[in-house]
């Protein structure tokens, strides 16, 4: 064969059959979607109300929903805690210096309020909340901004009924005529300002996180870099060693108090396998507690050393006056309280602030309590 | 001068012991003496870390390619684990056919590959009221510059087949939060890209494995990650993520939407407040990165007295649409005080504006989509700290 046949063949060979394409260029390729999977993934609410559920719900219902799953976060009022977003307040606030941005405030279309609580929230348990439990939060939410009055009822009738404050306050992006112009062209090279002063120090308001030294190069800093904890993450094993201490100490006391017959579970190992299948379930409780090494409190204390421990034991955790009353009828988290509370936390313990339903499935507090025992 | 140096006149243990074989380390890590070249989380930005972001070290990078491993995080509800025979990817809405496609119908479709950089719309946010943070990471981080392969948006949504009336299309992710957002169909169909991998690798978890949306040139928050479904709609959904997040507001009150494009924007990386001059006078490498949404980088002028006069600094190479591109200019340092800037220009002419030219438009209250000129006080003794100037 001759060297340009070879060349032909081989481009024949290369080139393969072209892709087997329908008149509008289709390759065939995926499955028709049926339409329960389209019903169960397609949950957008569209500003117009389309996509609305049937139901309803009133602020009262509302209210109790929100204490349930939101004000963990938000607070009681939708004031929000800490970092946590605030829902209600902040009118007459958007041409301010920070200005406080709120369902109330800024917020233009209710379809959003309702999608994003029943999509998304509660955060760490999302789509738990029925269209009636929506209707009733959304409710809620409207009544804290002082939008509605208490014996509101919201409904897909009349969802498009209620005025948002701010919903003409946007306007479509105009960078192109406001600033496009301003900002081009030749710009200057020389002589472009008579004095330049500093108007601004970083330094002043000292806000950013310690940093080790990557400017520093030579043996000396290589050592330290490789061999120590970065600067920055030494005071968080600091606290969290001592955290540890403190944990294992009151653990030690309450298991002397505990009286003899419990060493022996004491002393059982725990079964890798169940601690695996609690580390599992502990997803759950992860939006609030923290647990292991460098754990800290969040929306809930962290939980180190929790079993076998007097209730409401962790320092600068503030707690709920249902467990400090619990505390100080000498409650300890043993299998038993553990088992109840994390089955029915509402029901177990009233009042106590933690925004949790409870694990339906007792093999589930099991895997929970052996992975929270397997962190001392 | 003291002396022969050990290193050179003994024999050191590297040079006499053998190091590690080839089985020690299937899939590598850097280096231990690199440990402080890491993502790093600003604490008090968020309420909790599992809704938060990191930081790119950009300060510690050079060249144009991020790294996956330090690549910044943006979750919304965490990082999840999606395995590929779990994946799902729905599209749905104004379309001839609905489907549902596997991970391995993704890797059936006819490929396309690109390089752009992701930057999330509040990069450079916290400065908008006033230098706050020292350091290029924690100012300008929420960036990253990746290779992408996958498949073009617009070959899926031709799959099904989009009818006249789907003017938008409305994207969400499998994750709790699903972040999902609206994109005008014009975009979705030009340069989206569904992606599987990142500078060749599968896309890290952090960073929406097995898919995720590529939107180049836009704002972070839509190249939605665990990508599930895309639906053909008549007009925007108004999502939390574009009505009460990733929206501008101005001085007078008024907010604007629909600011998906990340203007022409650059930042001296090196020397700056984590990367202090440490070898005395003489010859410096000023050193930064570029990028616009608009276009490519054509031009990077770099001043070291605040503005006053400029000097073009050498591109690594020519600047390409929507990607990063390294900046470099040599200078001759004699321990004088400088004020470091750095002003990139795009394709369109654009030119990166001063902080106050800025805030003359848009106030002090935009949180997101802050390109302004940045400032890095070097001091006599080399060390650097974030500044503002006249």
């Amino acid at each position: 064969m001759s060297k340009f046949l070879k060349a032909v063949a081989l481009g024949v060979i290369t080139s393969g059959p072209a892709l087997a394409q329908d008149d509008a260029g289709r390759l065939g390729l995926g499955r028709e979607a049926l339409p329960e999977e389209i019903a169960a993934w397609d949950v957008k609410i569209m500003p117009d109300g389309r996509g609305l559920p049937e139901g309803s719900g009133d602020v009262m219902t509302g209210e109790e929903k929100y204490l349930e799953h939101c004000a963990a976060c938000h607070g009681d009022f939708a004031e929000g805690l800490g970092n946590w977003p605030k829902l209600a307040g902040g009118e007459d606030t958007l041409d301010r210096k920070d200005p406080v941005k709120t369902v109330g405030s800024y917020w233009p279309h209710l379809s959003t309020v309702w999608d994003y609580v029943h999509r998304s929230m509660p955060f760490g348990q999302a789509q738990i909340l029925t269209p009636d439990d929506t209707y009733a939060i959304t409710a809620y939410i409207l009544y804290s901004n002082y939008l509605v009055e208490d014996d509101f009822v919201l409904s897909r009738d009349n969802f498009l009924d209620v005025a948002m404050p701010n919903a003409d306050g946007f306007i479509v992006d105009d960078r192109e005529e406001t600033e496009y112009p301003e900002f081009s062209g030749e710009p200057c090279m020389e002589n472009c300002k008579d004095s330049v002063e500093i108007t601004m120090h970083a330094s002043v308001l000292d806000v950013t996180p310690n940093d080790p030294d990557d400017g520093d190069g030579g043996e000396e800093s290589v050592q330290e870099n490789s061999e120590d904890p970065p600067a920055d993450n030494a005071p968080v094993e600091d606290a969290s060693a001592e955290q540890a201490t403190e944990a294992a100490a009151g653990g030690e006391t309450a298991d002397a108090a505990a009286g003899e017959g419990d060493e022996q579970a004491a002393a059982t190992e725990p079964d890798p396998e169940l601690v695996a299948a609690g580390e599992n379930v502990f997803k759950k409780c992860k939006a609030c507690h923290q647990v292991g090494e460098g754990a800290k409190n969040r929306v809930g204390p962290m939980l180190n050393g929790v079993v076998d421990r007097q209730v409401g034991a962790v320092d600068d955790y503030k707690y709920s006056a249902a467990m400090q009353e619990a505390a100080e009828g000498g409650m300890v988290w043993d299998d038993e309280t553990l088992h109840g509370y994390l089955a029915d936390p509402k029901g177990f313990l009233p009042k106590n602030k933690m925004a949790f339903a409870g694990l339906k499935k007792t093999e589930d507090i099991d895997a929970v309590i052996a992975y929270l025992r397997a962190h001392p | 001068q003291g002396g022969p140096d050990p290193l050179i006149t003994e024999v050191q243990d590297w040079a006499r012991y053998t190091g590690e074989g080839v089985d020690e380390t299937p899939y590598g890590l850097p280096i231990r003496f690199e440990s402080d070249v890491v993502r790093r989380n600003v604490p008090w930005l968020t309420a909790d870390p599992i809704s938060s972001i990191n930081f790119t070290p950009i300060h510690a990078l050079d060249g144009t390619i991020t790294p996956a491993g330090c690549a910044f995080e943006r979750h919304h509800s965490g990082a999840i684990e999606l395995a590929k025979p779990d994946y799902r990817l729905m599209v749905n809405g104004l379309v001839d056919r609905p489907l549902v496609f596997t991970y391995e119908d993704l890797e059936r479709f006819p490929r396309h590959s690109g390089v752009y950089f992701c930057e999330c719309a509040a990069n450079t946010g916290m400065e908008w009221a006033g230098a706050q943070l020292n350091g290029s990471q924690f100012t300008h981080g929420m960036i990253h510059n990746m290779e992408y392969v996958g498949i073009p948006l617009k070959t899926l949504l031709d799959e099904a087949g989009v009818k006249p009336e789907g003017k938008w299309i409305y994207v969400e992710g499998a994750d709790a939060s699903s972040n999902g957002r609206s994109i005008p169909i014009e975009k979705a169909l030009d340069d989206c890209m569904v992606a599987f991998k990142a500078n060749g690798e599968a896309l890290r978890k952090e960073h929406g494995y097995p898919a995720r949306l590529v939107v180049p040139g836009w704002e972070g928050n839509l190249w939605v990650k665990w990508l599930r479904r895309i639906e053909v709609t008549d007009g925007p959904v108004e999502s939390r993520e574009e009505t009460s997040k990733y929206t501008d507001t101005l001085a007078d009150g008024t907010s604007r939407k629909w600011t998906w494009v990340m203007d022409a924007k650059s930042v001296v990386t090196a020397p700056s407040p984590q990367v202090p001059i440490r070898h005395g006078n003489g010859p410096l490498v000023i050193t930064g990165l570029a990028w616009s949404g608009r276009g490519a980088i054509t031009r990077v002028d770099v001043s070291v007295d605040g503005g006053k006069t400029w000097k073009t600094a050498r591109l690594a190479a020519p600047g390409q649409p929507m990607q990063m591109t390294r900046f470099w200019l040599d200078h001759d340092w004699q321990g004088e005080e400088m004020l470091l800037q750095s002003r990139a220009m795009d394709d369109t002419g654009y030119v990166q504006p001063t902080k106050s030219a800025l805030r003359a438009i848009r106030g002090e209250n935009s949180v997101y989509h802050n390109n302004a000129i940045q400032t890095w006080w070097i001091k006599q003794d080399g060390s650097a700290e974030n500044v503002e100037v006249s």
